[in-house]
């Protein structure tokens, strides 16, 4: 069955038109519009989905979008992951984006995986890599519709650890050497740029070529623990138009997530559709079912809805309230005179609304400057939204008491077992989140 | 990639998920991992028509396809090639 | 999963800045990469 059978052809009255109508029936030869147009008005599914399988995490980076940590209670169980499954099977949503914390710590993550497969929905699942033995990679070669991205952060260990922790450059690169070994081609190496690593673009590119795999950079937002470390981390301007020149000569075949769409107005548009996909082709669902527009924008601005809640994902995604507002075309507000703005389109609305800023106007790296510039117009700093929900181990987050960001010096080891006993089965109330946990 | 042969024999990749969409269609390949979009609803009647005709011209013709609009679909047809969207059928 | 191709991207959207007529392009097709949309890991 397709969308097709149960819908009429046309969008308008229905109630997925969200006040739009589609153009009419053509018989003539078509005069296709751009995709970034139609995107803009949303899908009647996501093409692919962000999905944190669990706020726990066997790390504590500083710059956690998810500030994850310690599993929450109220995770969504064996039997509602898989319903969930089903109802992207259902929706022909492609592609699943699995992440975290660290999904592979959930003792059903193989599981979830293989049924997803068996069910349609493509997977790429984000590790740190914890769990990528020369046993796991053998087995994840073997699926075809399994893809792998490891998170790495810096080159070296200095730089990588610095924000990801102790050790954790060790363990990324062992994940990625055991995938090698494995023959597992192309897998993702997926950097956050930040003001220390950007120097070290071409050796991030020499790590992916050396091990058979794709690079992908992405961009900083300041959302979970990022704002806390915001202002230490961020790229400066100059870093951003080095990142930007580095895309356009080696970028070939490098990916981006479309997340630096906000530097086209140093010159030609980056490949990819130049467009914030959250709420109209993307979105979120988070480890106790909550849907947001994107894993960058965990706050209840942007929470859509519930996937336990009558109707499910695909109620939440058709027609939640938050979602057809983000449908309506935007008004860019300050930005629309700007002759940037048919790529830029105002930049990240995460990054604008972590920083305290308008949503109507500049991004705060607007790479014309307007970003600084309305920064320093914003109210005091007690404004700023602070993320939804902290999971991050007790020890590592800074309070904000005075309003200002806390930045972190050094993240706290944690020395881990990756043995254990048989064990009962896990307490709700239990806050280690690798209860359960069987390697 | 030199243009299609409107009189030979395609199919749709059968790994290939294709997803209806008021202004036309998204194609998934599961293998390449590459996403297709189709920005016409006539050009998802002719991939749908693939597999039950003999020609790739039959199946513009049982899709509605104008006789001078042909040329555009075999460029579209041939870029649907060119990512293994669509695969010549083996005779 | 073993492509090594270039993933390439024939799209309408590299338009240059500050065009506001749409540009006339007949193409059918677009192809974009499934990492080409922001919002997802």
């Amino acid at each position: 069955m397709t969308l097709l059978d149960a819908r009429p052809d046309s969008l308008t009255g229905t109630k997925q038109s969200f006040g739009r109508s589609a153009p009419p029936a053509t018989t003539g030869p078509t005069k296709p519009g751009r995709l970034v147009d139609l995107f803009e008005l949303g899908l009647d599914s996501p093409i692919c989905l962000t999905w944190e399988l669990t706020y726990a995490c066997n790390l504590s980076c500083v710059h956690c979008l998810s500030s994850s940590g310690r599993r929450d209670p109220n995770e969504l169980t064996t039997a509602e992951a898989k319903g969930v499954i089903d109802e992207l099977e259902r929706m022909q949503v492609f592609y699943v984006n699995i992440g975290g914390g660290e999904p592979t710590v959930r003792p059903d993550f193989w599981e979830l995986v293989d049924y997803a497969s068996e069910h349609h929905v493509g997977v790429k699942f984000s590790t740190n890599g914890v769990k990528i033995s020369p046993e796991i990679a053998q087995r994840l070669v073997k699926s075809d519709y399994v893809d792998v991205q490891i998170s790495l952060d810096g080159a070296t260990a200095d730089v990588n650890d610095h924000v990801r922790g102790p050790g954790s450059f060790d363990t990324a690169m062992r994940a990625m050497q055991n995938l090698f070994d494995a023959g597992f081609e192309n897998f993702k190496i997926s950097v956050v740029c930040t003001r220390q690593n950007i120097p070290q673009l071409d050796e991030f590119k020499a790590i992916a070529d050396r091990y058979k795999a794709q690079l992908r950079l992405t961009r900083l937002r300041p959302s979970g623990r990022g704002a806390d470390v915001w202002d230490d981390l961020h790229p400066l301007p100059e870093q951003q138009k080095q990142l930007y020149d580095w895309l356009v000569a080696h970028g070939d075949n490098v990916l981006t997530g479309d997340s630096f769409f906000h530097l086209s107005a140093y010159g030609d548009a980056l490949p990819g559709l130049n467009l914030c996909g959250a709420g109209r082709v993307v979105c979120l669902i988070d480890p106790v079912g909550d849907v947001y527009a994107c894993p960058f924008a965990i706050h209840e601005e942007f929470l859509a809805g519930n996937v336990r809640s009558e109707g499910g994902f695909q109620e939440v995604w058709r027609h939640s309230e938050l979602f057809g507002r983000l449908r309506n075309p935007q008004t860019g507000g300050a930005c629309t005179s700007c002759q940037f703005f048919d790529s830029c389109r105002g930049g990240c609305m995460a990054a604008k609304f972590f920083t305290g800023l308008p949503l109507d106007g500049p991004d705060p790296e607007c790479v014309r400057g307007f970003g600084e510039e309305a920064l320093t117009k914003r109210k005091e700093a007690d404004s700023i939204p602070k993320p939804d929900g902290d999971h991050s181990h007790s020890t590592v987050r800074g309070s904000r008491r005075d309003g200002k960001p806390v930045t972190k010096a050094r993240p706290v080891s944690l020395t881990l077992s990756l043995r254990r006993p048989d064990a009962p089965p896990v307490s709700a109330c239990e806050i280690d989140p690798l209860a359960g946990f069987r390697p | 990639m030199p243009a299609l042969d409107l009189d030979s024999a395609w199919d749709l990749h059968p790994q290939v998920s294709v997803r209806p969409e008021p202004f036309g269609a998204l194609l998934y390949h599961f293998g390449t991992r590459k996403l297709s979009f189709l920005k016409d609803r006539t050009l998802l009647s002719v991939v749908q028509s693939l597999a039950a005709a003999p020609t790739v011209r039959a199946a513009c013709l049982t899709a509605g396809v104008p006789e001078a609009d042909l040329p555009q679909y075999q460029r579209a047809l041939t870029t649907l090639a060119s990512s293994s969207m669509v695969i010549e059928r083996a005779s | 999963m073993n492509d090594a191709e270039p993933t390439t991207t024939d799209h309408a959207a590299a338009a240059p800045v500050g065009v506001d007529e749409m540009i006339e392009d007949d193409s059918l097709v677009e192809e974009v990469s499934i990492d080409g949309m922001c919002g997802v890991y």
